[in-house]
């Protein structure tokens, strides 16, 4: 009987003990791009060198929380992907490491100017441009061509959009068309919208697969998220609206503290090399590549052929605005009835 | 003349060991115990090892010393110690000013405890325990009391300390200091009660919607789940082992995957969304996002928790007096009214509380198909995921959810207590139970069949649907496309190496359930012993306390976990050790309710025997009754693993990138649109489940499946007592 006081109290104070640590190499990688890159991408990296990668997906705005909130104790290593306003934020408030990779010289000018705006604590990995796609099937008729054909009766509660408070794509959406309108008008264009959107999803990606399996028709987002909806089957029509748009540098950054640095820099290089700019096209991924010696897949839409804005990064990449941009959008939009 | 006192000594030793060799922090290395960094750069952990070796100095020179005066004060002295020093020195310094000015080394801060500060405060509670035993509690039972000390502390540290963390995080501001107004703000705004959707198109406050799917959801659950039961109990309906078998399926079924059945079925580009919409040449619509679809997915999932507390009422019901209403000559329709009615009320006011309560915490089908309508679980979990990252926010949100779920359980405990409704006794009750009236029977069947139907339609594409190319574009080509993504592997020079995406996943959560199972039954059938068997001061407050945790909502209890444990002193986050703990507390009322259950009809003489002869508590309960609980065992085991498989609004907040579960990377998977992976994964789970099922039958003894689902609901009618 004496002996089950000891037995139960080790068997407690095994609970506790602080779990034995894997002998191999290994990476904590935050992805926020598509889940199939996502894990093309570290499927890739662990076979090339047997560092074993732990990823967790999640949209940008959710990863960006999740870093600040991690702030004390850092557990992942890179945040790969995803809109680079955020990633942006992120350098601001030193959440994350400042990093010259060897690379740097192979980059295309946008994914330079990308890592000086936040002080080299961020590179651009890829570039894409926002627009939105239509299901075919749904919409036969004279089919929206403009951000302004969005507002039509027709399309009451059948356009998607992402949460911009959660997801870069919505927020880049934001914030372009504050830049393309000024903010007074962009609000009201956003409110107008409003009564013709069915639900503000997480992840920014989710509104094309609503409108390529017929739940929504019409769906706002990158248009190389359209263009995979396409090149898969689906009966979706990608759109670059006539008034112009925005476009996105999808970034990576190395997390301040995490707790494996040196996996870290060698995914950092290794994300940047053309081999591993091109598994995105395999896994229906058809952004336009960082690495100016990466083939841009041939699906991807051309940003030469695109009526682009002038993204001011530096200023919709800041804490302030960003924090600014999405609290009004959170008290005039988010808060209006469905 | 000395006593030599094994136990005792037992506790010292660990006490010293621990001091003086164990890593105090975590991830430390041995020597760097309280005393090695005491008397280096952490000196205030100095006192925690003095206390430590005056302790073990006073029982190698006193008399008796499990009586002395001075034990219990210095045992709880250190206790007391090491929690303030946790409290008062932070991760990157002092938390309470004037620290520095006596440490000036605490600027620095400290970590997190480890293996020596958890055996330490385990050793402090031992002697804690050992000392009050002698002083009489528990009657001088050191097991039971050793027992009743430990698992306060867990409650303590694992229940309470998080909901109160949880408490001060909703009025702090934006500074972090302390504050009543951002709570009174954020409390009374339109948000949480605004009615504008009576009058306009605006969207009702988010309690309201809550409240309004809770009551619907359970009214029609407990509707359908009477009308189960009748057929069940008092017809010679044909379907009956079919019923009972359904009603199983909610148990083992992930969430999410009936949430995305049902888009499949209903949804704007739904199998029967097109065939209804060709019909009538109607447009289709989107009307299932909101609460026609959460409502409709809640009522699937609560019905057979319903049915079987109904059923249990139903059993009860003594027929004699049915039969003596028919012999006096009452119509079949007057006994119904006048007898039968009656005397289920109350099992219906226990189904429907129950069936709110669930409603309440459910946040796997309003994340699907809640679209524009909020609910509490729902809008906790934005407020802490979300870019706002707004703590404050969140828990206040849990905080009243947490009421609303406490207040239905004080109804349920009021209203039920009152009015007596035995009618089983001693006395013979052999009549045979009044069929019920036609119409009646006619109701219950139109209720039922659409039921059935609709079960085995979202069943069967649970089954299928992730092994066919496209359910969304009816795509029915056969394909392991999907569980291959999941779970591809290779053998190569390596050896095995797993590179499909849900591999991690799905080894954790086995992990997570095969560990917190057994630790799970452990504490809750202890817990139940003690309550039982033991007289001891502060026992209702105990069960109570127990209970408590029950109630808590999961996602009150996932933002509850984060504030608590993502700092030192108990810093947790990110690991599987914290998954184990959640589940433990979360599932351990219900092997408490089925032990207390099982031990209620076990007559105390055995025990009283076994402890004649000489036996101790710990040896009683192994030898005695332990063996004769054994279907509560199982209850517990098999409880404990589903859930913790299943569970998803606790776990949630608390998956990490290394420890992901299963259910939280189905989220992931329906919120991208990735359907057929998230149900062809969930096919997986389920089979999983079941095969587990099977091994711990096996391993726990002979019991056949229908008894357990029984037991289960047993718990959950007996909390309406």
């Amino acid at each position: 009987m004496k002996n089950s006081y000891v037995m139960a109290a080790s068997a407690m104070a095994m609970l506790l003990a602080p779990g034995a640590h894997a002998q191999s190499k290994e990476l904590v990688l935050y992805c926020s791009v598509g889940e199939e890159w996502c894990r093309a991408q570290s499927e890739a990296f662990s076979r090339e060198t047997g560092i074993n990668v732990l990823m967790t997906r999640k949209s940008s705005g959710e990863t960006y929380a999740q870093i600040k909130a991690e702030e004390g104790q850092p557990r992942g290593d890179v945040w790969w992907g995803g809109t680079g306003d955020p990633h942006l934020q992120a350098a601001q408030e030193g959440l994350t490491m400042e990093y010259r990779s060897p690379m740097l010289d192979e980059l295309q000018d946008w994914a330079v100017a990308q890592a000086e705006t936040g002080g080299y604590r961020t590179i651009g990995i890829y570039a894409g441009a926002l627009g939105f796609g239509y299901n075919s099937d749904l919409v036969s008729d004279n089919p929206p061509a403009c951000w302004a054909d969005l507002l039509d009766e027709r399309f009451r509660d059948d356009v998607q959009v992402a949460n911009p408070n959660s997801s870069g794509t919505s927020y880049t959406m934001l914030a372009t068309m504050v830049q393309l309108m000024g903010e007074e008008e962009a609000f009201e264009y956003f409110t107008e919208l409003h009564s013709n959107i069915s639900q503000y999803t997480k992840s920014g990606s989710a509104p094309i697969r609503a409108a390529a399996t017929g739940e929504t028709a019409v769906g706002i987002v990158f248009q190389h998220d359209a263009v995979a909806q396409t090149v898969q089957g689906a009966p979706i029509v990608t759109v670059a609206p006539c008034e112009g748009t925005g476009y996105e540098v999808g970034s990576m950054s190395i997390i301040e503290g995490g707790p494996n640095p040196e996996s870290a820099k060698v995914w950092y290089d290794w994300a940047l090399s053309p081999a591993a700019q091109e598994i995105g096209a395999t896994a229906n991924s058809y952004q336009v590549p960082s690495n100016a010696k990466a083939k841009t897949p041939p699906e991807a839409p051309r940003l030469a052929d695109i009526k682009l804005i002038d993204y001011d990064f530096a200023e919709y990449g800041s804490s302030e605005t960003r924090s600014r941009l999405l609290a009004r959008w959170d008290a005039e939009i988010g808060a209006l009835p469905n | 003349m000395k006593q030599f006192d094994r136990a005792s000594f037992g506790w010292l030793g660990l006490l010293l060991f621990s001091v003086l060799i164990l890593p105090w922090y975590r991830g430390g290395d041995f020597g760097a115990s309280a005393l090695g960094e005491g008397l280096g750069t952490q000196p205030w952990l100095l006192p925690i090892a003095v206390s430590a070796v005056l302790l073990a100095g006073l029982a190698l020179t006193v008399d008796d010393w499990r009586r002395h005066v001075a034990i219990l004060p210095l045992s709880i002295a250190g206790l007391v110690l090491m929690t303030l020093q946790g409290f008062a020195i932070g991760l990157n310094g002092p938390l309470i000013p004037g620290i520095a000015a006596i440490y000036p080394t605490a600027e620095q801060g400290q970590s997190g405890i480890g293996l020596g500060g958890l055996v330490t405060g385990l050793a402090f509670l031992g002697l804690i325990s050992d000392a009050l035993a002698a002083r009489g509690f528990c009657r001088g039972e050191r097991f039971a009391a050793a027992c009743v000390v430990i698992i306060v502390a867990l409650l303590s540290l694992f229940v309470f300390f998080p909901i109160i963390k949880l408490g001060t995080a909703a009025f702090t501001d934006a500074e972090g200091a302390l504050a009543i107004t951002p709570f009174l703000t954020r409390i009374s705004g339109a948000e949480l009660w605004g009615l504008a959707c009576l009058t306009s198109r605006y969207s009702c406050g988010v309690v309201i919607n809550t409240v309004v799917l809770g009551v619907l959801s359970a009214a029609f659950a407990t509707g359908l789940g009477l009308a189960l039961a009748l057929l069940v109990a008092r017809t010679d309906f044909r379907l009956k082992r079919t019923l009972r078998a359904i009603s199983i399926l909610p148990i083992i079924t992930p969430p999410f995957v009936v949430g995305v059945a049902i888009i499949v079925l209903f949804g704007r580009s739904g199998v029967v969304t097109a065939e209804v919409a060709d019909w009538f040449g109607v447009r289709p619509g989107r009307w299932i996002y909101g609460l026609p679809g959460i409502l409709l997915a809640q009522v699937l999932a609560f019905t057979p928790v319903t049915f079987l507390v109904l059923l249990g009422t139903l059993e009860a019901i003594n027929p004699t007096l049915e039969e003596a209403s028919g012999t006096l000559g009452a119509k079949p329709f007057v006994t119904f009214r006048k007898i039968t009615w009656p005397l289920l009320r109350p099992g219906i006011a226990a189904a429907f509380l129950l069936a709110f309560i669930e409603s309440l915490a459910d946040f796997g089908n309003p994340i699907v198909l809640g679209g524009g309508y909020d609910v509490l679980s729902t809008k906790i979990f934005f407020a802490v995921v979300g870019a706002q990252y707004d703590l404050g926010n969140a828990a206040t949100l849990a905080i009243v959810l947490l009421a609303l779920t406490l207040a239905a359980f004080w109804v349920q405990t009021r209203w039920l207590g009152r009015a007596s409704y035995v009618t089983v006794s001693g006395r013979s009750d052999a009549g045979l139970a009044a069929p019920v009236p036609r119409w009646v029977r006619v109701a219950a069947i139109a209720a039922v069949v659409p039921f059935v139907v609709f079960t085995l339609a979202v069943y069967t594409i649970v089954l299928f649907g992730g092994f066919v190319t496209d359910l969304g574009r009816l795509d029915l080509t056969p394909t392991v496309s999907h569980i291959w993504t999941a779970f591809s592997f290779e053998i190569g020079a390596e050896g095995l190496r797993l590179y499909g995406s849900a591999w991690d996943s799905l080894i954790t959560t086995l992990w997570v359930s095969a560990l917190s199972a057994p630790l799970t039954m452990g504490i809750g059938i202890l817990t139940a012993w003690l309550v039982m068997r033991q007289d001891f001061f502060g026992r209702r407050a105990f069960e109570f306390g127990t209970m408590l945790s029950f109630a808590i909502p999961g996602t009150v209890v996932g933002v509850s976990y984060i504030v608590a444990f993502n700092v030192p002193p108990v810093d947790i986050t990110g690991t599987m050790v914290i998954l184990v703990i959640c589940f433990m507390f979360r599932n351990m009322p219900v092997g408490m309710r089925a032990g207390m259950a099982a031990l209620a009809q076990i007559d105390r003489s055995m025990e009283e025997a076994s402890q004649t002869m000489g036996a101790g508590g710990a040896r009683t309960l192994r030898d005695v009754v332990l063996p004769l609980i054994r279907p509560a065992i199982f209850t517990a085991l098999v409880y404990s693993f589903v859930t913790a498989m299943t569970a998803v609004s606790a776990v949630i907040f608390l998956v990490s990138a290394r420890h992901n579960m299963a259910t939280a990377y189905i989220m992931g998977r329906v919120e991208n649109g990735e359907y057929a992976l998230a149900i062809a994964y969930s096919a997986v789970l389920m089979i999983v489940m079941i095969a587990c099922v099977a091994l711990i039958q096996f391993a726990v003894g002979h019991r056949n499946l229908g008894r357990r689902t029984e037991l289960q609901g047993a718990p959950a009618a007996q909390t309406a007592e």
